[in-house]
C-alpha cells in the first residue's frame, strides 16, 4: 500500500500542535512566544559553535535511536538503553585509565569496551526476559539504576580523582584517549563518521537482512514467528545486544567528546530521548536522524533562551515532552489507517 | 428458582449459534445439555449468565424477564455459572477470589468473610483454606471455590460447563454429591452441560439436546443412551470409496507417552500411524487432542514413555528441531499462530527460506511467491498482507509454505471456517502429500469431516484416548458412545 498524504506529513502534525500548545502555555505566563522560540533559534543556531554543539549533542542521540529502531522492530521496548549508555561509557573510561597507548589504538579499544559494556548490559535485561519471564521495562529501569550506582561507586571510588572523592568524576583523560575534536568544539568528526556507519548498518539491517525480517516477524507475532522457524528467544536477545552496542558507543561518544571525563549522570537522559525520537518519527527508519536532530536543536537552544530571558531552559523538555504526548495521542498513522479500514469494512 | 427461555436468538455471521430456542427449567432438579461440538450449549449458557447479549428472545426468571449487561449482574439476580476454566487470579489468596466480584460494602471484613468460607465450605465437604494460594490449587479445588464464591453471591440457578474434565474421581464424586444436595436440600435449579452420558445420566433428572442451534428433542432420565447419541448426532453421510493404503512403514509411534498441561494430564498414549495415512482424532474440544498434537510437534514436553518418527526417536525433541525433521504443524488460528499480520506473502516466503543467507534474497522470493500464489490459487498478490486474504486464502498459503517433502503434517482443524470448495482442495492437497509417504494427523471438531477423511480414528475424551476404529467400518452411533466417554 502507497503511503497516504497522512503518512508523509504524519511528524510535523505533533510538532505543530506541541508549538501551538506551548505558545499558549508561554501566553499564559504573559511571555512572548515570538521572543522566546526565536531566543531558541538563535541559541540552537546562532553561531557556528552552538552549530557544532547541536551536532555533538545529536550524534550520540542518533547512535541510541538507531540501536532502538533494532529493539522496536523486534517488539521490545528497550528501556534500559539509559544502563547500556552508562555502561559504554563505563567501558570506554576503564581503558582511557588504564591503559597509555598510542592514541588510534586507545580510541579502537575504547569504542570496543563500550559497545561491550553496552551489549552486556542489555545482554542481562534480554537474558532476565527470555529465561526469566521479567518483562525488559521492569529489567531494564532495575538495570539503569544499576548502572546509576556502579558509575556513583567508582567515581567516588577506586576511579576517584587524587585531590579527593567530590562525587563529581574521574580525572581529566590524556589527550591521545580523547576522540579529535573539530576546532575546539566538542564536535568529534570521527564519532559522525560512526554514527553514520551504525545508523547505515542498522537501515540496510532492516530493510534487506533476513535477520531484520526475522525481527519484524517477531515484533508483530511473536508466536507466529516462532512456529514459522524463528528462534524466538535467541533472536530477541541479539536484538538488545545489538542496540546495547550502538548506546555503548554513544556512551563513548559522552564521555571522549561530549565530556573528558567519566561523571555523575553521564547520559544526560539520551537514551530516554532516544525512545521519544523513535516514536515521534513513528518507527520510520529515515525520518530518525532528523527528528534527533531536532531535538537537539531544542534543547540546545533552550539552554540560551534561559540565559536570554527569564524563561527556564525545561521549556525545552516541555516543548519536546509535549510532542511525544500528542503522537501518543493522534496514535500513529499506522493505526490511523487501520482504523479507517475497519470502519470501511464495518 | 423457575428459569424460562423464551425464543432465544444468537448468530454470528451466517452461522445461527441459537435458532430460536425456548427452554423451561424447574427448581430442585438437575437438568442435563448435551450436544457435539458447535451444536449451541455454550452460547445458550453463556447468554443465560450474562457473558453475552442474545440477538432475540427473553430470559425470564420468576416470571419477571430480565436483560444481564454481565456476568456479575447475572450472579446478582441469582444466575451463577461455573466455566470450565475457573475464572480466578492465580496469583491471588484463596480468600480474596473469594471476596472479589462480591457486591458489598467499600470495607471488607477478613476474618468473618474467611470463617464463612471455612463454614460454607464444609456444609459441602470441601476442604477449602482461605489463606492458600490459587496457583497451589488443583483444578477441581478451584472449582470448588468458584462454585461456593457463586453461592455466597446468592445463585439460585447454577451452570456447571463440563465440570468433570481434568478433575480427580474423588472430586467428581464431591462434586456431584453436592449438587445433588444444592437441587434437594436447598431447592436450587442446576444445569449440567456435558457430552458425558454417563454423568448426565447418573445425575440428572431430564435432559436436553441440541444440535446445530436447535432443541432437538429432550428426554426423562434414566433412558437408553442409543437415544441420546441419536438426537445428538445425524446420521453420516454414506463415506466415498478411496484407495487403500498399500504402504505398512510406521512414520510415527507413541508408546506409552505421557504429555501433561497445568489443565489436563493425558492418560499414557499408545498409537501407530502409518506412512501416507490420514489419521483422523474426534472429540469434544479440549479433550486432550490438542495435547497430542503439540506433543508430536514439538511444542509440549513427553513426561514419561516414548515417541518415534520412523525410526528416529523424538523424545526430547523441540519444536524447531522437529521441523528441521519433516514435521509441519499447522495451528487452528491462521492468523495468531503461523502467519504475521502486516508482513506481506513474499516476506514470508523470505522468512521460511531454508537456504536464506545473511541478506534476504527478495528477487528470489517473490518469484518463488508468484509462483506458488498462482499455482496454489491463492487470492492475492506477493506484496499483499495477510491480514487482507480471507480465511480460505490464509489457509492455502499456509499449504504453499509448506517444505515439499515432509513425513508428518499435524493439522488442527484444518478447513474450521472454509467453504466447500476451498475444504475440498485442502483435501486434495493432503491427498497428494499422502502419495508421497507423508502421514497425516489432524484433529476436527466436524464428525463428517472425521469419518469422510481418514483412513483411521481415535476419539479423545477426557483426557483418554479411545480404541483405534477403522473409518470405513465406524458409524455415527459407535463414534457417538466414544465421545460420550464410554469404551
Amino acid at each position: 500500500m502507497r503511503p497516504g498524504w497522512l503518512d508523509r506529513i504524519w511528524p510535523l502534525l505533533p510538532v505543530l500542535a506541541a508549538l501551538a500548545f506551548t505558545s499558549v502555555l508561554l501566553l499564559l505566563f504573559k511571555a512572548s512566544p515570538v521572543v522566546a522560540f526565536s531566543a531558541m533559534l538563535e541559541g540552537a543556531f546562532g553561531s557556528s559553535e552552538r552549530i557544532l554543539n547541536v551536532i555533538a549533542f545529536w550524534i550520540p542521540l542518533l547512535l541510541c535511536a538507531a540501536g532502538l529502531l533494532i529493539t522496536f522492530q523486534a517488539g521490545l521496548w528497550n528501556i534500559g538503553i539509559e544502563g547500556q549508555i552508562i555502561l559504554g561509557s563505563i567501558g570506554a573510561t576503564w581503558v582511557a585509565l588504564s591503559l597509555e597507548l598510542a592514541a588510534p589504538l586507545q580510541i579502537t579499544l575504547e569504542i570496543l569496551a563500550a559497545m561491550a559494556g553496552g551489549a552486556l548490559w542489555a545482554g542481562i535485561a534480554g537474558w532476565l526476559k527470555t529465561r526469566g519471564g521479567v518483562h525488559e521495562i521492569f529489567g531494564g529501569l532495575a538495570l539503569n539504576n544499576l548502572a546509576i550506582i556502579l558509575t556513583n561507586y567508582l567515581i567516588s571510588g577506586p576511579w576517584q580523582p587524587p585531590e579527593g572523592g567530590s562525587f563529581r568524576g574521574t580525572v581529566p583523560f590524556g589527550e591521545h584517549a580523547l576522540l579529535p575534536l573539530f576546532d575546539g568544539s566538542r564536535f568529534s568528526p570521527l564519532a559522525l563518521i560512526l554514527a553514520g556507519t551504525a545508523f547505515s548498518i542498522v537501515m540496510i539491517a532492516l530493510r534487506n537482512s533476513t535477520w531484520g525480517l526475522k525481527l519484524k516477524a517477531l515484533g508483530r507475532n511473536s508466536r507466529s514467528a516462532f512456529l514459522l522457524g524463528v528462534s524466538s528467544n535467541r533472536e530477541a536477545v541479539l536484538a538488545m545486544m545489538f542496540c546495547g552496542a550502538l548506546a555503548g558507543l554513544g556512551g563513548a561518544v559522552r564521555v571522549l567528546s561530549w565530556f573528558d571525563s567519566l561523571r555523575q549522570s553521564i547520559s544526560g537522559g539520551i537514551g530516554y530521548l532516544a525512545l521519544l525520537v523513535v516514536m515521534l518519527a513513528a518507527y520510520r527508519v529515515l525520518w530518525v536522524p532528523f527528528v534527533a536532530f531536532f531535538f537537539s536543536a531544542v534543547l540546545n537552544g533552550a539552554i540560551v533562551l534561559q540565559l536570554r530571558t527569564q524563561l527556564h531552559s525545561s521549556l525545552g523538555d516541555i516543548l519536546t515532552g509535549v510532542m511525544v504526548l500528542f503522537v501518543l495521542l493522534l496514535g500513529d498513522p499506522i493505526r490511523l489507517r487501520g482504523l479507517r479500514r475497519a470502519k470501511d469494512d464495518g | 428458582m423457575r428459569v424460562e427461555l423464551q425464543n432465544i436468538r444468537k448468530h454470528f455471521g451466517e452461522v445461527r449459534a441459537n435458532d430460536d430456542i425456548s427452554l423451561i427449567f424447574e427448581p430442585g432438579k438437575i437438568y442435563g445439555l448435551l450436544g457435539e461440538n458447535g451444536a449451541g450449549k455454550s452460547t445458550l449458557m453463556k447468554i443465560l449468565s450474562g457473558f453475552q447479549k442474545p440477538d432475540g428472545g427473553k430470559i425470564i426468571l420468576d416470571g419477571k424477564a430480565r436483560r444481564f449487561d454481565s456476568p456479575a449482574d447475572a450472579l446478582a439476580a441469582g444466575v451463577g455459572m461455573l466455566y470450565q476454566e475457573p475464572l480466578d487470579m492465580p496469583p491471588f489468596l484463596v480468600l480474596e477470589n473469594y471476596l472479589l466480584g462480591q457486591r458489598r460494602g467499600f470495607a471488607v471484613n477478613a476474618r468473618q468473610a474467611a470463617k464463612d468460607l471455612r463454614e460454607l465450605g464444609k456444609k459441602y465437604g470441601f476442604d477449602i483454606q482461605p489463606e492458600e494460594h490459587i496457583r497451589d490449587l488443583s483444578l477441581g479445588e478451584r472449582q470448588q471455590l468458584e462454585l461456593l464464591r457463586l453461592l455466597a453471591g446468592g445463585a439460585q440457578l447454577l451452570i456447571l460447563d463440563e465440570p468433570t474434565t481434568g478433575i480427580s474421581t474423588e472430586q467428581k464424586v464431591l462434586l456431584f454429591d453436592s449438587m445433588r444436595k444444592l437441587a434437594k436440600d436447598e431447592g436450587k435449579t442446576l444445569i449440567l452441560v456435558s457430552h458425558k452420558l454417563d454423568e448426565v445420566q447418573d445425575l440428572c433428572s431430564q435432559v436436553f439436546v441440541l444440535r446445530k442451534g436447535k432443541l432437538v428433542g429432550e428426554a426423562k432420565l434414566p433412558c437408553p443412551n442409543e437415544l441420546l447419541v441419536n438426537l445428538m448426532f445425524e446420521k453420516l453421510p454414506p463415506r466415498r470409496e478411496r484407495a487403500s493404503r498399500e504402504q505398512k512403514q510406521v512414520a510415527l509411534e507413541l508408546k506409552d507417552a505421557v504429555v501433561a498441561t497445568p489443565r489436563l494430564e493425558l492418560q499414557p498414549l499408545n498409537l501407530t500411524v502409518y506412512a501416507g495415512e490420514v489419521f483422523g482424532l474426534a472429540g469434544l474440544e479440549g479433550s486432550g487432542q490438542e495435547i497430542l498434537l503439540k506433543a508430536c510437534a514439538g511444542l509440549l514436553p513427553i513426561r514419561s514413555g516414548s515417541m518415534q518418527l520412523g525410526h528416529q526417536p523424538l523424545d526430547q525433541l523441540d519444536y524447531h528441531a522437529a521441523r528441521a525433521g519433516g514435521i509441519s504443524y499447522m495451528a487452528a488460528g491462521r492468523v495468531e499462530e503461523g502467519l504475521v499480520a502486516g508482513l506481506t506473502l513474499t516476506e514470508h516466503m523470505a522468512l521460511v527460506d531454508q537456504e536464506a543467507g545473511f541478506f534476504v534474497d527478495w528477487a528470489g522470493s517473490r518469484a518463488r511467491t508468484k509462483e506458488r500464489v498462482q499455482h496454489f490459487q491463492v487470492v492475492g498478490t506477493s506484496e499483499s498482507t495477510v491480514e487482507q486474504l480471507s480465511g480460505g486464502n490464509q489457509q492455502r498459503f499456509l499449504f504453499a509454505m509448506l517444505p515439499s517433502s515432509l513425513k508428518l503434517i499435524l493439522l488442527e482443524h484444518p478447513t474450521r471456517g472454509l467453504d466447500i470448495r476451498s475444504t475440498d482442495w485442502i483435501w486434495q492437497q493432503l491427498d497428494e502429500r499422502r502419495k508421497d509417504g507423508t502421514a497425516i494427523l489432524f484433529i476436527s471438531a466436524d464428525l463428517d469431516e472425521v469419518v469422510e477423511r481418514s483412513d483411521r480414528i481415535a476419539v479423545f475424551s477426557g483426557g483418554r484416548m479411545s480404541r483405534v476404529v477403522d473409518a470405513a467400518k465406524t458409524n455415527a452411533e459407535e463414534l457417538g458412545h466414544l465421545i460420550g466417554g464410554e469404551q
